[in-house]
């Protein structure tokens, strides 16, 4: 398999792991230079004593704001995976959206000072790395723009998998807005500390995260298991979490413009209408959980049968049965076109030209 | 067919799993492996220089009262010996190659001798020196850096050394031995890893 044959997902988990080996020393580093100065008495981090506790906020974020990278990376190869099949087209731009993962890679080593305009950092240095905050939006962008020409005028399915796709695609949109508008300096000055941030934050990651998840689940659980989840659980399960998720972290957004300040144990009695709301939605999140469990229960033990292919996707893993087997292929399959091969004859793997011209044409 | 029929003939017992395992042809990926590991190492020593630097350049008070400088004859010694063991043990690769067994364990055992000299140029350094490592940012700074790269020094010996016994396997280095290799190559990066230090704690005072 070379490099453009490979799928998407694989693409971005070699993104993500890539910050793993080059972000996390990092980390390491600062965390041994901490050890010393709680344990041994040394004072990196100790003003009192010389030391400068900036530095150990560089530590960390020159690896913890790429880490968010590596939650999020493999959520945008399971959107890669799953759009094309209940749109049944190919991915849009599938070189593009490959290599632009590596391109985020690159980019999320070089804009955690975004995370510290507030910290007296310099003014040359808030520029520069608002230029490059801002630059990590072009290659998410071209992700974004990917997926939606992927859906435009395709065969939709909205099955709760794709249901699930859509739902982490838009509220991913949603945190990427309000992510460039904290990559400026100014605006993330005004609003440092206060609840837009946590709302930015969770938009991405129980947004698009636990969504992209989710969606993820629905898919392959049925290559995991040999057995279908139920449609109708699937989509009662989607609609509680979306909008319990909408309901529990739009209100933080105009909280944080007002000035509620985040890491606070209770609040002012002006901001009380949109808690009230997000604990609503909290509870809303909660209950969205009790069909999916059911669902994953019952579906485990007395679930339709799946077969190889549920889907009709065209993937490796859904060239075995399921569950797959042992050592999955008996021959190292040689793939031979591109993944998503959605109308088109070509068949994904040597050998296989009959079984794939009559199941997918 | 279905799985469910296949399923109990297809399940392969643990003996077969284990001929299986070793019928594949596949390609060693080890000295690639040890390749990231390193790649992961120098990030962690990128950034204790990094930090260094930012101190060195930022602190007020960078060296500790009393102490005008660091001595640098010494470790300049201790240097040329590190630096010239990187060759001794490409040698000793040479000779493993050439299946000269004797040749290779004289000029490892030599890295090893070259490298333990330099342990010890370290720890008399260490025990000579008017500072601590609770002296201030610059002795904390100056232990963790040469500290680490000790560590690693350390590393570097003992590995040479379980390389050593296991020359006397017999027939065990016919054609390469991976981990001939990794340890070579370790001691390398060790080696540039201390002319690094040498330059931004001894030379730039």
């Amino acid at each position: 398999m070379g490099w453009f044959k490979m799928p998407a997902f694989c693409w971005t988990v070699l993104s993500a792991q890539l910050i793993q080996l080059v972000g996390l020393p990092a980390l390491t580093a600062g965390a041994v230079m901490l050890l010393l100065d709680l344990t041994v008495g040394t004072s990196f981090f100790e003003p009192s004593r010389g030391g400068d506790p900036i530095l150990y906020q560089h530590f960390f974020w020159f690896y913890s704001h790429p880490a968010v990278y590596v939650i999020i990376l493999p959520i945008f190869g399971i959107f890669s995976e799953i759009f094309p099949v209940y749109a049944r087209k190919p991915l849009f731009g599938y070189r593009v959206v490959a290599v632009s993962s590596l391109i985020i890679t690159g980019l999320s080593l070089i804009v955690w000072v975004h995370h510290m305009f507030a910290s007296g950092t310099p003014g040359w240095m808030r520029m520069l790395f608002m230029i490059t905050t801002m630059a990590i939006s072009v290659p998410t962008g071209i992700k974004v723009f990917a997926w939606v020409a992927t859906v435009w005028g395709g065969k939709l399915r909205l099955t709760s998998a794709m249901l699930f796709g859509l739902g982490g695609l838009s509220t991913f949109l949603f945190a990427g807005i309000t992510g460039i508008m904290l990559a400026s300096a100014p605006f993330d000055i005004h609003v440092n500390n206060t609840y837009f941030v946590v709302g930015h934050f969770h938009y991405v990651i129980n947004g698009a995260v636990v969504l992209g998840f989710y969606a993820a689940i629905y898919h392959w659980f049925p290559k995991m298991t040999g057995r279908m989840l139920y449609e109708g659980l699937g989509k009662l399960h989607f609609f509680l979490t979306f909008v319990g998720i909408n309901l529990i972290f739009l209100p933080m957004h105009p909280l944080g413009l007002l000035g509620m300040p985040r890491r606070v144990a209770s609040y002012d009695p002006e901001f009380a209408f949109w808690n009230v709301i997000a604990s609503l939605g909290g509870f809303l999140l909660g209950v969205s959980t009790l069909p999916f469990i059911l669902n994953v229960l019952s579906s485990w033990t007395q679930g339709e049968k799946a077969g190889d292919n549920p889907w009709r996707a065209i993937g490796l893993e859904w060239l075995v049965s399921s569950p797959p087997p042992h050592e999955n292929f008996d021959e190292i399959p040689v793939v031979v076109s591109p993944p998503y091969g959605y109308g088109s004859d070509e068949p994904l793997i040597e050998n296989n030209a009959k079984e794939l011209a009559s199941e997918y044409s | 067919m279905s799985t469910a029929e296949l399923a109990p003939t297809l399940e392969p017992t643990v003996g077969d799993q284990i001929v299986h395992g070793m019928e594949h042809e596949e390609e060693d990926h080890r000295m690639f492996g040890f390749i990231v590991f390193l790649l992961s190492e120098s990030v962690i020593f990128l950034s204790f220089f990094v930090g260094y630097i930012v101190y060195k350049t930022s602190v007020a008070d960078w060296l500790p009262a009393g102490v005008e400088g660091l001595e640098v004859r010494e470790p300049f010694i201790n240097t040329v010996v590190l630096v010239s063991s990187s060759f001794v043990i490409y040698f000793a690769e040479r000779f493993l190659h050439k299946e000269n067994l004797w040749g290779f364990r004289a000029f490892w055992l030599l890295t090893m001798a070259m490298g333990s000299f330099f342990l010890y140029g370290q720890a008399v350094e260490w025990m000579g020196l008017p500072f601590g490592f609770t002296s201030g940012v610059f002795g904390g700074a100056f232990y963790l850096l040469t500290g680490f790269h000790g560590l690693h020094v350390l590393t570097g010996v003992l590995l040479q050394g379980i390389m050593l016994g296991r020359s006397f396997i017999p027939n065990n280095y016919q054609g390469g031995e991976y981990g001939v290799a990794a340890t070579s190559l370790f001691w390398h990066f060790v080696d540039v890893i201390w002319i690094m230090l040498f330059i931004l704690i001894y030379v730039w005072q």
